[in-house]
């Protein structure tokens, strides 16, 4: 292997083991079981969202909806638990059906109505924004909140649906694991698995890279590419369950930065390995670079507000590592 | 008709890297004359067009216009210097954007001298004198889109004319044009001929030969393989120089069919085609042969379930057969390598077995679980069936060379037992020795299955077939045993000779 080869293959793992060697020493308490964990809990939502994305990147589209679909499943959740009275099976449900069903109408304009993915899933996106604010006439959803109709809403976030959110498990140390991390572990192994070792997966990579020669192999080309869009769906609704249980409210103004984030975790997975093309692999590692990146220059005092700035340049190193160096890239 | 020719190429000649396409090629085009040039794919139509339109820039040779020298360096040259190509795509020609009288008179847009603002008034009365001259009755104010093909190539061509050219030159104008339409371009060449206009027409249509040509000239590998101007032209010669037939042929020991495997009825692939029937029996492979364009791909995606048939039945193994999608043709074992593999066959991002196992995936799975072990095996034993040079299984197939992706290709359908096994074009961008060896294999596995192949060059027809049917005009219109065939009909009916009478 050249010395090129090695360094487009494992330059941008041996990055991401330096940054941890040198903040470890840099920075007091990095190198600490909590830290990890704090790292992980950080990046658990976009991170799970980025999952979700990639598999519409397999083959060959993209998803913009996502962040929004998560807000939206956030006012559902809050929006079911306290306006409907309802407990937290009915919140996730919803929260489920919700993403399973955007991902449906995703896949049905792109597929059918033969719209670009891009404008399809930006359409999409705009819709979802209006449409979560129209229930409570764009107010945030809380206990006790007053109603359009004068009344005050009773209902509060269950028990059960806030331990999603805040409940943590014991691993050595007791109390160290959240339920996000998990969450996002589970599905990180089993996107990973589905994409890379199951036939299914195997063809979405077909259609991604020749469509015309997997619909001639005898592959459903369509219904790939919709099941790729209710995948993402169903990814950005479970990022968006557990958005709603780390704030126990419907926060109108959060989860502005989930789609730029997420969808930088699943271009910088590019790069990882020397890929070149999307994989849950490289999202998931793509998702803690950004992570273990802040947390860092946090830990040495960088100031908030350079964070995306940090994350522009990772996402830009990682691109011209994918499409410069690579010769995937040179087609 | 002109004695003197108006543009002159002699030998000229042009390589890209090792590999020469054009090998010291000859052509004289006379005034107010059509002149028709025929070859296979690969001969090196495109690339001849691109020289003398200015696109590529020539290695060897000479170019006279007029009796002097043309050698342009950008199309835009060619075109200032009276040569002008209406390219293949309808919509190269025109700006889709922009609507008819803007199109018409979209060069003046550019340039020294044009004016710095567009003045729609003027446009229109200058697109107006254009589409006169042409007898051209498109609406001025209509937009591209809601054209015609034919009334889009009409545009493009008048578009063309509007520079006064001395040499047109059409690439295959009605590769896209129903033959009504067609009729209305021919009309439009009569009135160019009457101009004075010398005409390079390059197309693979024998009907649009027989009606326009004065003079055919058959391009082979890269050189004239013949140049026919004595009346009447000798179609079937021009056919032969342009297909070209090697002595020594390795002959073949032809087989008969055993019970039929595949049967259609009243088959009809296009719309104004005569319907055929067609009979595959066990163990025969059967080549369909053909020029351009008269429908083999059309047939194979027909029988493969892309594409439905505007009429008749088929039928597998005595049982209807009505594929609705590949899946389907594929289940009932109908398999398909198909034409280009670049576009149609290979996925670049997967390597030799992953490319070789898409479509049986399902079988070697568990659980949905594919099967790496029993992949890489599977893989491992194709590759040495078909001899495929590679270091591993795992190489990338940017890797291979082209007859051994090609083998690839075979190889992914040669896992299963077909009971209907296609091949379009399967020689297309391959060496001889791959050529060989893929044409071997498939006659050593014929036994128990119907083979069919679909080939331009009858060369590789006469190589690999027991039995050679010729289409013409997406019809079935002749067949051969391939033993002591009579070559002269098998040319007449490849030349179009049925058409006589239409024509």
């Amino acid at each position: 292997m050249s010395m090129r080869e090695l360094a487009v293959r494992y330059g941008f793992l041996v990055l991401l083991v330096a940054l941890v060697a040198y903040f470890a020493i840099a920075a007091d308490g990095f190198a600490s079981p909590q830290s990890a964990v704090f790292i992980f809990q950080s990046v658990a939502i976009t991170g799970v969202l980025a999952l979700g994305v990639t598999a519409t990147l397999v083959v060959g589209g993209f998803d913009l909806s996502i962040g929004s679909v998560a807000t939206t499943a956030m006012m559902a959740a809050a929006y079911v638990m306290v306006i409907l009275e309802q407990n937290a099976f009915v919140a996730v449900i919803a929260c489920l059906l919700i993403g399973i069903i955007v991902g449906l109408i995703n896949g049905f304009l792109i597929v059918y109505m033969r719209v670009p993915d891009l404008l399809a899933t930006l359409g999409m996106m705009f819709l979802l924004v209006g449409l979560q604010r129209i229930p409570t006439e764009g107010r945030s959803i809380a206990t006790g909140m007053t109603m359009p109709d004068g009344s005050v809403a009773e209902g509060t976030f269950s028990a059960a649906f806030l331990a999603l959110g805040r409940h943590r498990f014991d691993f050595f140390i007791q109390n160290l694991i959240p339920v996000s991390v998990v969450v996002l572990l589970v599905l990180a192994v089993a996107i990973w698995f589905f994409l890379e070792y199951t036939r299914f997966g195997r063809m979405m990579y077909a259609v991604g890279s020749n469509e015309r020669a997997a619909q001639l192999a005898g592959a459903p080309v369509k219904a790939y590419k919709i099941w790729a869009y209710v995948i993402s769906g169903i990814f950005a609704s479970i990022g968006g369950i557990l958005l709603a249980a780390r704030l126990g409210r419907g926060d109108i103004a959060s989860g502005n930065n989930l789609l730029l984030d997420s969808v930088a975790a699943a271009l910088i997975g590019f790069a990882v390995l020397g890929a070149a093309k999307p994989n849950a692999f490289g999202t998931a590692v793509g998702a803690l670079f950004v992570g273990i990146l802040l947390q860092g220059l946090t830990m040495m005092n960088a100031p908030y507000y350079t964070q995306d700035f940090v994350k522009g340049i990772v996402l830009v190193v990682a691109l011209v590592f994918t499409f410069a160096l690579s010769n995937a890239g040179r087609r | 008709m002109g004695e003197e020719a108006v543009f002159r190429i002699a030998d000229l000649r042009k390589s890209f890297g090792s590999i020469q396409v054009l090998g010291g090629v000859g052509l004289e085009l006379h005034s107010g004359e059509v002149t028709v040039l025929m070859g296979a794919n690969g001969a090196g139509k495109s690339t001849l067009v691109k020289v003398v339109s200015g696109v590529y820039s020539l290695d060897a040779g000479t170019m006279m216009l007029d009796g002097q020298s043309f050698n342009p360096q950008t199309p835009a040259e060619a075109i200032r210097a009276g040569v002008v190509t209406v390219h293949q795509n309808i919509n190269d020609g025109v700006v889709a954007a922009l609507d008819v009288a803007t199109n018409l008179t979209l060069d003046r847009l550019n340039g020294a001298g044009a004016s710095l603002l567009f003045n729609p008034r003027r446009i229109r009365r200058e697109a107006k004198q254009v589409a006169d001259r042409m007898g051209l009755t498109v609406d001025l104010g209509a937009q591209i889109p809601d054209l015609s093909l034919a009334d889009r190539q009409m545009v493009a061509i008048a578009r063309a004319m509007a520079h006064e050219p001395k040499v047109l030159i059409l690439d295959e104008p009605t590769s896209s044009l129903s033959s009504a339409e067609a009729n209305r371009l021919f009309a439009l060449i009569d009135r160019l001929k009457q101009r004075g206009v010398a005409i390079l027409y390059i197309t693979h249509r024998m009907s649009d030969i027989r009606r326009l040509a004065d003079r055919i000239v058959s391009l082979r590998d890269g050189v004239i393989a013949g140049t026919f101007e004595a009346k009447p032209l000798d179609y079937e010669g021009a056919v032969n120089a342009m297909l070209g037939r090697k002595v020594g042929l390795g002959q073949v020991a032809v087989r008969d069919g055993g019970e039929t495997v595949f049967f259609a009825d009243g088959l009809r692939i296009a719309e104004a085609a005569r319907p055929f029937s067609l009979a595959l029996g066990a163990g025969e492979v059967v080549a369909i042969t053909g020029l351009v364009g008269v429908g083999k791909t059309a047939l194979a995606e027909t029988l493969f379930g892309v594409r439905a048939p505007l009429a008749g039945t088929m039928a597998l193994d005595r049982k209807p057969y009505a594929p609705a999608s590949p899946r389907q043709a594929i289940d009932a074992g109908v398999f398909l390598v198909a034409k280009d593999r670049a576009e149609n066959g290979i996925v670049p991002d997967f390597n030799i077995y992953e490319n070789m196992n898409l479509p049986f995936l399902r079988r070697i799975s568990r659980f949905g679980v594919a099967q790496r072990r029993n992949e890489r095996a599977i893989a491992r034993r194709q590759i040495g069936d078909l001899g495929i040079v590679c270091r591993t299984e795992r190489d990338d197939m940017a890797t291979l060379s082209g007859g051994n992706q090609q083998k690839v290709m075979v190889a992914r359908w040669m896992s299963e037992q077909a009971r209907l096994f296609m091949l379009d074009e399967p020689f297309q961008g391959v060496d001889i020795a791959a050529r060989r060896d893929i044409a071997a294999k498939l006659r050593a596995s014929a036994d128990g299955r119907a083979t069919l192949i679909f080939v331009t060059e009858l060369d590789e027809a006469l190589e690999t077939a027991d039995r050679i049917l010729v289409m013409s005009e997406h019809t079935i219109v002749g067949e051969h045993r391939n033993a002591g065939l009579n070559m002269e009909r098998l040319l007449g009916e490849i030349a179009g000779q049925h058409l006589k009478g239409a024509a």
